[in-house]
């Protein structure tokens, strides 16, 4: 609802009227439990916050209201939290743009709690805030708040004041925007490396606001300074920043000014910050541009992937698509073939599996980038070395990937590799590996045609069937059933599918005979009314009689899934009886069962 | 140094101390025991009409930091026991401190409240409902002042890391992380997440059977973010760079002193067991404790120690006797005063020793109620060995091995000691003009 329509309530017009009223009760309610003992209490009344200060009025919000939320400080993460987003949308209850000021106390407060969650939302509502201000509000009233945060005794003041700064510099005189700077520098140099590190976080949005010879002047040094910090966490965060204010230089400048540190970045003796470099490759790519890609990065990417550290491997190997990709398009083979592709061949057999498998994520798309005649000849080989890798991580990412290589040259050119790949990797001891190949498996059988999937594959399907691992595995099987039939057509499945699950009806296993059911339920719709009524429905009939009684009752949930497809005349003179017989079932629940089917059905 | 103890005593029966711990300002002093519980001393504020009572410490806070539990997929009993209290930086107007025992690390919020809000809607002062038809106007509560109340709040809980128990928990100067060591295993956590931890050492053989070597203690070092040390049950210290790489089984620096074959023995290895180790403030020289000496290492010299100070050598020749009364394997800790050239350490009968680094000076002194008054001076003991006794002298077979000192703790900078002498803490410091 919004705050015109709440306004419109009859509740605001009494108020004024105060005479006694029933209106007021809830409203007295959600105020005695803003200090009720119960959390989810106080919660609820906090939520609602905005009712209790539209009964009170904007001058009671004002006067009362607020200050006593200001010294509300002491409750639990998830109250402060709620209180803090609440603040955010006040401005219309304590009487608009005019009076936007008086939410500043609350939420200072709320800016130097010690949760980081709750100092966040409390920044992010005065940012919000912060926008409807009048310029001179913003000087008379916000820019002190940030001022007083910025030099607070404590870091979590001094932390929640970087966020703060950008909003305002944009729309304050000149001399503020001075102090501003200042300020910034002043928590820029820090002595806990908290505040240099939300400093250096949020350097690159302060740099996006400031005029381009500040920029120069101010934003560079500080780079500089948070990027040889002596605290590694400083130092990673000073890499982002690095990226954003690459963005905003000229090209000319940027060789003098940023390329100094980040390169000494990607060679920093902590594998963190070399890692974060790793990471955020793609946005420096794109930074820097084609120039400074060919001379500068493409040198740094090869170490990076050359790493002695696994992690800094694996963040480096995940880039190497999105790398080649935006590499500038004349000389992008060329590097490629003779700068990166050596080093892919290396990680290929890296000892950390983390490295291989993110390769393995991403290394099929190089093949589109490439081309037909270097895929066969040179990413070939190395997407059939991980197939065969040891590490089914490794090799379930090779195949989650195929549908890349299909585009540029057809599956048929890995099946004979990839064949014993997916049998091994279906028998894997973990059942999360099987399942994750499951569900590949429809992906696969459209890449690898009909004839390929009945051929070699379909007797796997069938054996997942009956894993006895995990039930989700059997359940992932009936699913994938469903999209192969969805695939290749009802009458594949006629040929196919259909005999081998009926066939489970008869087996010892209780189990196994409810998988069929599982099954029928699944491929009904999908197979249509003929092969449900002729092949499927017997199969379910003469389950009905079966000795266990689990099996029974999921006869009645199996006829009430496939109800839907059959037509009227043969549910009300095969499906009926059926039912009826098992709602006088002596087993509880079948009898259950048999009788919501009917309802569900409309049989009664 | 001229200390003199305070009349201060906490005596609780039967809780024993088992960690003691100034923050980074020590107005702070927290004190953790056998029973899971934390109770926190704050120093008391200067007053003009009082002067001698300046500092004294007086009970801010107790709390029930952990409970004993049970471990029903391994059977195994966990201890309430608090094994190590770290406080953190302090960020807002409150506290906040690590504690933790065998396998799980608490962080906790100490926080002041002195306003209360009062005034209801459906009730009246008194507590009585309302007739809600006579609710004729809102009221919205107003805060008013009270006594000050300290509220003790469980923040996070860092758990399900440790297979086996922990012995030390240690705050990165980065202020964001910090790590839990137990007897294989050293792990990494940030604060503010508590389902996540990484393994930064592993040593852990894949057959136990080979297992030769324990991690006693580790610490991070005071101002080098990636640099963090560990001690070993082999008497070695292992120094690791967090730098190089993610998992730290490769250390950058080993300091061992090699054995002198003229003093092996059976005891040998069992006393060379390092059972605490300290970074001094300037992050310049290590200090570990064994079972009879306190050794200073300068960090850039790992074939030998710097210093090493006799603790109690005079119990060289009773080591069986200790071997057999389980106190060779007692962990003794040891600190540094607030400029580094002091360092202390605990010892049996409550004795405790000082060693003035620069004028190699040392001293015994004994925490007791029965042996001093409040406020009196403490007197140096000596123990002889052998022979005949004078009179203010004690004999090393009247030692009694069940009072000992394990935990102490230094002020920051002034010069005021915490010393927990099984269930009693002596607060002394030095003579005020």
């Amino acid at each position: 609802m919004s705050l015109q329509e709440l306004a419109k309530q009859p509740l605001a017009s009494k108020m004024a009227g105060a005479d006694s009223d029933d209106s007021l009760y809830p409203i007295a309610v959600l105020i005695d439990e803003l200090r009720n003992e119960d959390v989810q209490l106080r919660l609820n009344s906090i939520k609602k916050l905005s009712t209790i200060a539209l009964a009170l009025g904007v001058e009671r919000t004002r006067t009362e209201l607020l200050p006593f939320l200001t010294d509300t400080i002491y409750d639990e993460d998830e109250v402060l939290l709620a209180l803090a987003e609440q603040l955010g949308n006040f401005t219309m209850l304590v009487g608009g743009p005019e009076y936007v000021h008086c939410l500043l106390p609350p939420l200072e407060s709320l800016a130097t709690v010690e949760e980081t969650v709750v100092r966040d939302k409390a920044v992010e509502s005065l940012r919000k805030i912060s926008h409807e201000h009048s310029p001179v509000d913003l000087e008379v009233h916000f820019e002190p708040l940030v001022k007083r945060l910025a030099s607070g005794d404590w870091f979590t003041s001094r932390t929640s004041a970087c966020g703060l700064f950008s909003v305002c510099y944009p729309r304050v005189s000149s001399t503020v925007k001075a102090e501003i700077r200042q300020h910034f520098r002043t928590l820029c140099s820090d002595d806990t490396p908290m505040v240099r590190r939300a400093a250096a976080s949020k350097l690159g949005e302060f740099a996006k606001v400031l005029e381009l010879e500040y920029v120069k002047s101010d934003i560079i040094s500080l780079f500089t300074a948070l990027a040889s910090d002596e605290q590694d966490s400083v130092r990673l965060l000073a890499v982002e920043a690095g990226v954003s204010i690459a963005t905003l230089l000229p090209q000319e400048d940027l060789e003098a000014l940023v390329m100094p540190t980040l390169r000494q970045a990607a060679e920093d003796k902590s594998w963190r910050v070399r890692y974060m470099v790793a990471d955020k490759f793609s946005d420096l790519q794109k930074a820097v541009g084609p120039e400074i890609t060919k001379n500068d990065l493409v040198p740094a990417f090869q170490n990076l992937l050359k790493d002695c550290e696994a992690e800094v491997r694996a963040a480096a190997a995940n880039k190497v698509k999105e790398f080649c990709e935006n590499l500038p398009e004349d000389s992008r083979e060329t590097i490629i073939m003779t700068h990166i592709l050596p080093c892919v061949k290396e990680l290929v057999s890296d000892t950390n599996q983390h490295v291989k498998s993110a390769l393995a994520s991403v290394i099929m798309g190089l093949s589109t980038i490439l081309g037909k005649d270097n895929t066969i000849e040179h990413l070939l080989p190395l997407f059939l070395a991980q197939l065969k890798d040891e590490c089914p991580e490794v090799r379930l990412n090779i195949i989650s990937n195929l549908d890349c290589v299909n585009e540029v040259i057809g599956i048929r050119q890995l099946s004979q590799s990839l064949l014993p790949a997916i049998v091994e990797l279906a028998e894997d001891a973990k059942w999360r590996v099987r399942l994750a190949i499951i569900e590949y498996m429809p992906l696969l059988a459209g890449q690898l045609g009909v004839e390929f999937f009945d051929e070699k594959l379909n007797s796997l399907c069938m054996a997942w069937l009956v894993d006895h691992g995990s039930c989700y595995n059997v359940e992932a099987a009936t699913c994938n059933l469903m999209k192969l039939v969805e695939k290749f057509g009802a009458e594949w499945a006629q040929n196919t599918i259909v005999p081998k699950v009926l066939g489970m009806a008869n087996d010892p296993n209780y189990l196994h005979r409810m998988t069929t059911l599982f099954c029928i339920n699944a491929l009904s719709e999908v197979c249509g009314q003929e092969i449900t009524t002729k092949h499927m429905l017997p199969v379910v009939f003469k389950m009905s009689n079966d000795q266990v009684a689990n099996v029974r009752f999921n006869v009645a949930k199996s006829l009430q899934k496939i109800g839907p497809v059959l037509d009227s005349n043969c549910l009300q003179t095969e499906v009926k009886p059926v039912l009826e017989k098992l709602a006088s079932d002596q087993d509880m629940d079948v009898k259950y069962f048999a009788q919501e089917a009917i309802s569900v059905l409309s049989l009664a | 140094m001229h200390l003199y103890e305070e009349d201060k005593r906490r005596f609780l029966k039967a809780d024993i101390i088992s960690t003691v711990e100034f923050n980074s300002t020590g107005e702070l002093l927290a004190t953790g025991d056998k029973g899971g519980r934390v109770v926190v001393f704050q120093r008391e504020q200067e007053s003009k009409n009082q002067p001698h009572r300046r500092g004294e410490y007086n009970v801010y806070s107790t709390f029930q930091s952990h409970e004993p539990e049970f471990d029903y997929l391994k059977s195994l009993e966990i201890e309430e026991k608090i094994n190590k209290i770290r406080w953190l930086p302090q960020q807002n107007a409150a506290y906040f401190l690590l504690s933790t025992n065998d396998k799980t690390v608490k962080l906790w919020k100490i926080s002041e409240r002195d306003k209360r809000p009062e005034g209801y809607n459906l009730k009246d002062e008194d507590g009585r409902i309302r007739d809600p038809t006579t609710i004729t106007a809102l009221r919205v509560p107003v805060l008013r002042p009270m006594d000050l109340m300290v509220e003790a709040t469980p923040r996070r809980v860092f758990s399900n890391a440790h297979t086996y128990h922990i012995n030390s928990i240690s705050v990165n100067s980065d202020y964001e992380t910090f790590m839990s060591t137990d007897d294989l295993r050293i792990n990494l956590w940030n604060l503010e997440i508590t389902n996540r931890s990484f393994n930064i050492v592993d040593i852990k053989p894949v057959n136990m059977e080979e297992l030769t070597e324990v991690i006693t203690a580790a610490e991070f070092h005071p101002h080098q973010c990636n640099t963090f040390v560990y001690s070993s049950s082999k008497g070695s210290i292992r120094l690791c760079d967090m730098r190089a790489s993610a998992l730290c089984d490769n250390h950058s620096k080993f300091f061992e002193e090699p054995e002198d074959p003229s003093n092996r023995s059976f005891f040998s290895e069992i006393i060379s067991s390092i059972s605490d180790v300290k970074f001094s403030h300037s992050g310049r020289y290590l200090m570990t404790r064994d079972y009879l000496t306190v050794k200073v290492w300068d960090l850039n010299m790992e074939s030998k120690p710097l210093e090493t100070y006799q603790v109690h050598d005079y119990l060289r020749s009773k080591l069986c006797s200790l071997y057999e009364n389980d106190c060779i394997f007692d962990k003794f800790e040891c600190v540094w005063n607030g400029s580094d050239s002091v360092i202390m350490t605990g010892s049996y009968n409550n004795f405790f020793r000082m060693f003035d680094r620069n004028t190699k000076r040392d001293v015994t002194l004994e925490a007791s109620r029965e042996n001093s008054k409040p406020r009196a001076i403490l007197k140096p003991r000596k123990v002889c060995v052998g022979g005949k006794c004078r009179k203010d002298e004690i004999s090393v077979d009247s030692l009694d091995f069940s009072k000992k000192i394990l935990h102490t703790a230094w002020h920051p900078y002034e010069n005021i000691i915490a010393v927990a002498a099984t269930n009693n803490l002596y607060i002394f410091q030095d003579k005020v003009n």
